[in-house]
């Protein structure tokens, strides 16, 4: 009776098919190591986000006069209001704690190389979507630094010559931010983005699939149809999908073995997010920063005004450029090197484990100076932290320059065949 | 079905021809979509110019105005303040105010219609804060000058006519909006003299 139903529905959509393709049937490389589970936890992370956001939004209240008041009352009259905004609230942060270790995995094994450079783009369209949300989101508490802090990104786009004033007064709906304001940023927070950005995922899920995994050898597991002797093909069942064309190699589905790995992860991270969320929801200042207890003011600027942690990079970026427009155009230019990485990288090899030296210390170097900006971004302005600001940029930009010029030729040691752990 | 011959050219117009109405179809309905996000017409009427009275302003007193949601400043400056201000022209990025940040008719030494009443925008030309009026200690800011404004935000410095300083972030002087003096003690700020 059931077999018959599964049956019924397989002819009409093929369910257990895509089931079987993209999970149970799945060959994922077999020496995944820790770097691999951030994918799985920031799709945790966004149903997370997805869930507790539309339960937010049932008393939560978007209008100049009524959005402070009512997270007032999510926290002190609703029940579990409290509980459900921290989640959210603490989410926001634990995402880009997420997405920042998976890009820099990407950047490590060489993950964004050919042919994986559509997957790399679709990664890099949610990082720009999810900016746009948190930033949007903000807002909405309708704190002083929610306030403030939309006064100082909407004014980044005043730097456009010409259209530049016409622009931030369009964004804003008024002459400052306001009510106006903040009901689009809602409606965009709630509905537009979260849209694009499922459909992003599904679109870097299904572009990962199409391609196969990277894996910390950098090698490739599918080799040429008829190439491998059978008793050195993966003993596991895989999707025709992918044994049609290819012999697979050191490949585990992924169904059930790495789902159960990751479950481990996510627990890990879930006990991590729970301490965070329970003990320390504010983040000592950094998840929700102290201005924002009070009710935006438009006639009075936090003493200093600090974006949250995770823009701090672009932020410092941002304002050691001691011109308007130059100084939006660093800060975007910063996202947009990232974007062109598989082509600032002329390189075949992967993974930094083959590369030369100059490639892993490069690595270093950008990771320590993509801290230190994000660090300077949470300080006040001052000549020695902008000096400071000024060197970690030349090695944020420089990180880029360098990668294209030594993996023109570079010395890289030999590719194992196989993988090795 | 007919057996006429396929007409590949005919084909090529009538797809171009129906492309192009559908994409002005397109920007037709962007029109509504782009054009709800203006200030509306309440936004708009809530922009009315404001009046304040400056009689009751001490020497070297601001005052903060509410026009448009901004903060406007009002500073009634000292004799000797202005007889300073020509002082530190060479650190300035635009002494002449040559950029148009203020109506033509504040276009001069002061920034001002009358000298001895600053009236500028709050609003950092940086990024849109407001900048804090520091009276007596600027010169841990900028050596020699006793009084400015200085944002807190990303460190930029403004002398006692809103001119900007050299090496900050701020790419121009301080917003002088339009005014005017109807009488001798009201400010109307938002109005240029003679249209009120």
């Amino acid at each position: 009776m059931f077999s018959n139903l599964m049956a019924w529905i397989e002819q009409r959509l093929p369910l257990m098919d895509a089931m079987n393709k993209h999970a149970a049937q799945y060959p994922a490389p077999k020496n995944f190591n820790f770097w691999y589970v951030f994918g799985i936890l920031a799709s945790v992370v966004l149903v997370n986000q997805l869930l507790t956001g539309v339960w937010l939004t049932m008393n939560y209240e978007p209008s100049g006069d009524g959005a402070f008041a009512s997270v007032e009352y999510i926290m002190r009259d609703v029940d579990y209001g409290w509980l459900l905004r921290y989640m959210h609230s603490t989410g926001a942060s634990a995402f880009f704690v997420v997405v920042y270790m998976h890009m820099f995995r990407g950047m490590m094994y060489g993950s964004y190389q050919k042919p994986r450079e559509l997957l790399w783009l679709f990664g890099m369209l949610i990082f720009l979507v999810l900016m746009a949300e948190a930033f949007m989101g903000y807002l909405l508490p309708w704190g002083n630094m929610s306030y403030w802090g939309a006064q100082v990104i909407i004014s980044i786009f005043g730097a456009i010559p010409v259209i530049g004033d016409d622009l931030t007064l369009w964004i804003r709906g008024d002459y400052v931010i306001s009510g106006a304001t903040l009901n689009r940023f809602f409606a965009l927070h709630v509905i537009a983005l979260p849209l694009v950005l499922v459909v992003l995922v599904f679109l870097h899920i299904l572009a990962l699939h199409e391609v196969g995994s990277n894996n910390p050898d950098g090698t490739n597991i599918k080799k040429p149809k008829g190439s491998v002797p059978p008793e050195e093909q993966s003993k596991f069942t895989f999707h025709e999908q992918y044994t049609k064309k290819y012999d697979i190699v050191d490949a585990i589905p992924f169904h059930p073995y790495y789902t159960v790995k990751d479950l481990v992860a996510v627990v890990i991270f879930l006990i991590i997010f729970c301490g965070v969320m329970f003990f320390a929801p504010e983040g000592g200042g950094y998840f929700i920063e102290a201005p924002n207890f009070e009710p935006a003011n438009g006639l009075k600027t936090p003493e200093h005004i600090a974006p949250v942690w995770y823009f701090g990079p672009f932020y410092t970026i941002l304002r050691i450029i001691p011109d308007k427009l130059l100084g939006a155009v660093g800060m975007f230019g910063a996202i947009i090197a990232l974007f062109m990485l598989p082509w600032f990288d002329r390189g075949t090899v992967k993974s930094l484990r083959y590369r030369c030296t100059a490639h892993t210390v490069n690595l270093i170097q950008f990771a320590i100076c993509f801290i230190i900006l994000g660090v300077l971004g949470t300080l006040p302005a001052n000549p020695l932290n902008n000096m400071i600001g000024t060197i970690a940029s030349f090695g944020y930009f420089g990180f880029f320059v360098a990668i294209w010029i030594y993996s023109k030729n570079e010395k890289t040691k030999p590719v194992p065949e196989r993988v090795t752990g | 079905m007919s057996n006429a011959p396929v007409n590949n050219g005919r084909r090529r117009f009538l797809t171009a021809a129906t492309s192009v109405v559908g994409g002005v179809g397109v920007v037709g309905v962007a029109v509504p979509f782009i054009g709800s996000w203006n200030p509306s017409a309440r936004a708009k009427a809530a922009g009315a110019p404001v009046e304040v009275n400056v009689s009751k302003i001490e020497s070297g007193q601001l005052i903060r105005a509410e026009w448009r949601g901004k903060p406007v400043y009002v500073v009634r400056r000292s004799e000797e303040l202005l007889a300073s201000l020509s002082a530190h022209d060479s650190q300035l990025k635009d002494p002449q105010s040559e950029v148009p940040q203020q109506p033509v008719y504040a276009t001069n030494a002061y920034r001002s219609i009358k000298p001895e009443f600053l009236v500028a925008l709050g609003v950092c030309t940086h990024l849109g804060c407001a900048p804090t009026y520091r009276k007596g200690d600027f010169e841990q800011e900028v050596e020699g000058v006793t009084d400015g404004f200085f944002c807190p935000c990303h460190g930029s410095k403004f002398d006692m006519a809103g001119r900007v300083f050299q090496s900050v972030p701020a790419p121009t002087n301080l917003m002088v909006p339009e005014h005017s003096f109807p009488t001798e003690d009201t400010l109307l700020i938002g109005v240029a003299g003679g249209e009120a």
